[in-house]
């Protein structure tokens, strides 16, 4: 796989204008350099909701600990660790990073379609990162949860600035994000090399397709629902405020419709970098591409009908009830279309058991692992024993914090060499997967247990019966902190490498055009647009 | 693979916990467990029967991804199998992937949708509560039973007797008469609560401005316990529920004494019911196996 490149690159590089530091960095209008500062804005997010997590984790070790000062301390914890990792870590790494990085590459395309619209998508994420910070730090914190769902956001419950900083962040990370869509879709739709249809795109480019799609259309919503609280908190008015006639479930509904989109939108990228990998390691093509295009465009459809399982015990209708359960069932199916798939790609391979395969290996099992509580959840009838509890904390960690970062990790080590031209350290490469891959099962299946049991989530503190499996889940998260630093022991191992690597260093299974340019590429990507026969 | 192995352990062990528990007095949690607590309603025993369906297909699904994973590392592998082929495409397999889940998808939905509308709301009420969610505790009303409304705190720490359950306990619970359909209305004075209790497989949010309904009959005579589950602000962890179901006849007595004790407005000592709550809990505790 190292086969290290024995010709040198000058004919490209007397073309290879780079700006200064400056301009380069912080006026960037390039698409490899705007995907490289998300993903290190993604590893010091993640680094940031890890810690919190890790503080979560000590304080629920026993019951009774007081490593936090009071309830609301521990609320504004949780609030910022739900949104720190995802708007600050899944999402600028999948899709600002990976998306960035080789959405151009892989149609053949010079840079995204407006460069500059991409320079803002990345610098209005930083000052939101502060403001989230701020809506932890000012005061007793922003303690609403995640989901921010009113009164408990409304200024009676949260005053004082923190709530509002809180808002105004996701306001930031929304156009952020909105930008991006944008961008993709006009660049995925109009800047395609010759030859590259839409069937047969790479599916890690209609994965972003899809997800800008779910962005384009739910962060509006989101925008508007959190427009509503900012004027009910600031202003007097009254959208979610049942003494002046609002309603609280109203925001819970516009919540949603955004957030149950929002998951799929940090998996599908996902998706995508997984079907690459499994077709390079097993030296085969995708099995059945069509399939897996359109099980991801069905996962995107049927993701915006289905919000309101996340209400089932909200008082909504019994009918109303019965159909988000039907319709939620429903996204088993592609989802298991796209298993399936990945199986039958392997199936008659060749496998090579590189690192990135083992991540896109523990990706498969994981997010089935987390896909079937959700099948349990999805029942109505069930959810009202498991609603809220931490069976849905495991549920979801295991497609979101072991899905989607397993495939995050598994298109860093994929991709780091393209990149940077540097070879990670393969043996700590294939520890750091061990290790982590103990740690999230060893911190998060435990969950389950306390979910069926009934232990609520968002709790500080609980009784004594469910300190055994808290305390194991500490322990996982514990180890989760060691890999964390595993992590940055790499990429540091990994940039301070000298050995150069190849233009297809993964050899004959890497099919796609990066494979065909240097590594790293030169800061313009194609000299004449590649031609598909 | 020692991970793998290591998951499978557990997940093997988890499926014989939920089915071979032996039933014992769980109406609370117990430290180390696996299931559900023990059903002690009609809604609570039909949640887990079906809960107990779904949990058997996840888990031979789980297992069979998990084996087909294996299998295809260890017979594809580069090692054995040098030369790759180059299929892409299989039509049957295609829809019978497609087409099997939906028949599983199926077959839990039935029993499922059977379930919803089962525990959507009694047709034969017998009485009704209302329970409104306060910062943080929650209050009981009897419109049945006259004015008899009372609130219900957690017990504090240095109040804990021995044997009383932190966090669990409070100072007046709700008290039930059993095999009665009782209708639960939840609303609630301030933020959004939710009103949970896992045994009898009863939960609502109780939001401001707004009236939900559900029900409840309580199978056994005992003690049930839940926690406020929607995070409410400072104190979410410091406001469980406890039911206790008791006879109707003594219910009868109990509603007596209650409307003078709540009606004087007196800071509702539960001396009175305390005694009655353990000694049905004991009661409960000798019917086990």
């Amino acid at each position: 796989m190292t086969a290290t490149s024995d010709h040198a690159h000058d004919g490209h590089d007397h073309h290879d204008h780079k700006p200064g530091f400056f301009v380069r960095w912080f006026c960037s209008t390039n698409h490899k350099d705007i995907g490289t500062l998300y993903l290190i804005f993604a590893i010091i997010g993640g680094l940031t909701g890890g810690a919190l997590s890790i503080m979560m984790r000590a304080q629920l070790m026993h019951p009774d600990s007081h490593i936090f000062a009071s309830g609301q301390h521990w609320n504004a914890v949780i609030t910022s660790h739900g949104l720190l990792m995802i708007f600050f870590s899944v999402m600028p790494a999948l899709i600002g990073g990976f998306g960035n990085w080789f959405v151009p590459i892989m149609i053949g395309a010079p840079d995204m379609a407006f460069p500059r619209l991409n320079n803002i998508s990345f610098w209005l994420l930083p000052p939101a990162y502060v403001l989230i910070l701020a809506g932890q730090m000012v005061g007793d914190g922003a303690g609403p949860g995640w989901t921010l769902y009113p009164p408990l956001s409304n200024s009676t419950f949260q005053s004082g600035p923190a709530a509002d900083f809180v808002l105004f962040a996701l306001h930031l990370a929304g156009i952020s994000s909105l930008l991006g869509a944008i961008n993709f879709i006009t660049t995925i739709f109009n800047m395609r090399a010759p030859g590259m249809t839409l069937h047969r795109m790479p599916l890690f480019v209609w994965s972003m397709l899809v997800t800008a799609f779910l962005l384009l259309l739910s962060v509006p919503v989101l925008a508007g629902a959190i427009t509503m609280l900012i004027t009910d908190r600031n202003f007097g008015t009254a959208f979610f405020n049942p003494e002046g006639g609002g309603d609280p479930v109203l925001f819970q509904h516009l919540f949603w419709f955004f957030g149950h989109p929002e998951v799929y939108i940090m998996i599908l990228p996902g998706f995508g970098i997984v079907s690459h990998i499994i077709a390079t390691f097993s030296k085969k093509p995708i099995f059945g591409y069509l399939g897996m295009a359109y099980a991801m465009v069905a996962i995107g459809v049927v993701g915006f009908v289905v919000w309101a399982h996340h209400m089932y015990i909200s008082g909504m209708d019994v009918d109303t009830r019965a159909y988000f359960m039907a319709a939620t069932m429903i996204i088993a199916v592609p989802t298991g279309i796209k298993i399936f798939s990945w199986i039958a790609t392997m199936w008659g391979g060749s496998i090579d058991m590189e690192v990135p395969m083992m991540w896109a290996l523990g990706f498969i099992f994981l997010f089935t692992v987390g896909g079937v509580t959700g099948v349990v959840l999805s029942n109505a009838g069930i959810d009202q024993a498991l609603h809220n509890t931490y069976y849905v904390v495991a549920h979801f960690h295991y497609v979101l914090s072991l899905g989607a970062v397993f495939s995050m990790f598994a298109g860093f080590y994929y991709w780091i060499g393209k990149m940077s031209g540097h070879q990670y350290p393969n043996g700590l490469a294939k520890a750091h997967f061990w290790v982590t891959f103990i740690a999230v099962n060893v911190t998060f299946f435990p969950q389950h247990f306390l979910g069926l049991a009934g232990m609520p989530r968002r709790y500080v503190d609980y009784p004594a019966a469910f300190e055994g499996w808290n305390k194991v889940s500490s322990y996982g998260a514990f180890l989760g902190g060691i890999s964390m630093l595993m992590f940055l022991v790499i990429c540091f191992l990994t940039f301070s490498s000298k050995k150069k690597l190849a233009d297809n260093y993964w050899g004959e299974g890497a099919t796609t055009l990066e494979w065909t340019l240097t590594s790293p590429p030169a800061f313009h990507n194609f000299e004449e647009l590649p031609r598909l026969k | 693979m020692h991970a793998l192995r290591r998951f499978f352990a557990i997940l093997l062990t988890s499926v014989m916990g939920v089915t071979l528990a032996v039933p014992a007095l769980a109406q609370a949690p117990r430290n180390w467990q696996l299931g559900m607590q023990d059903a002690a309603s009609p809604v609570a025993e039909r949640l887990q029967s079906l809960h107990d369906l779904v949990f058997w297909i996840i888990t031979v699904i789980t297992i069979f991804v998990a084996g087909l994973l294996i299998y295809v590392m260890w017979r594809f592998n580069s090692k054995r199998n040098p030369v790759a082929s180059n299929f892409s495409h299989h039509t049957g397999l295609e829809i019978a992937w497609t087409a099997i889940p939906v028949l599983i998808l199926v077959v839990i939905a039935i029993p499922s949708f059977r379930l919803v509308f089962f525990e959507d709301r009694t047709q034969n009420a017998d009485m009704t509560i209302k329970v409104t969610g306060h910062q943080w505790y929650w209050e009981y009303s009897y419109p049945d039973s006259g004015n008899l409304n009372f609130r219900s705190d957690y017990i504090r720490d240095e109040d804990l007797k021995p044997g009383m359950k932190r966090l669990l306990e409070v100072d007046n619970p709700l008290v039930l008469p059993i095999g009665k359909n009782v209708r639960i209305l939840t609303t609630s004075a301030d933020v959004i609560h939710s009103f949970f209790i896992p045994s009898l497989g009863v939960q609502r949010y109780s939001i401001p401005g707004r009236t939900i309904e559900t029900w409840v009959r309580i199978d056994k005579a005992g003690t049930f316990y839940g926690q406020c589950n929607q995070i409410c602000g400072t104190n979410h962890s410091y406001m469980p529920i406890a039911v206790v179901g008791v006879p109707p006849a003594e219910f009868q007595a109990w509603e007596k004494t209650a409307k003078v004790k709540f009606a004087a407005g007196e800071p509702i000592p539960a001396p009175a019911l305390a005694p009655s709550a353990e000694h049905t809990t004991i009661r409960v505790a000798q019917v086990q196996p």
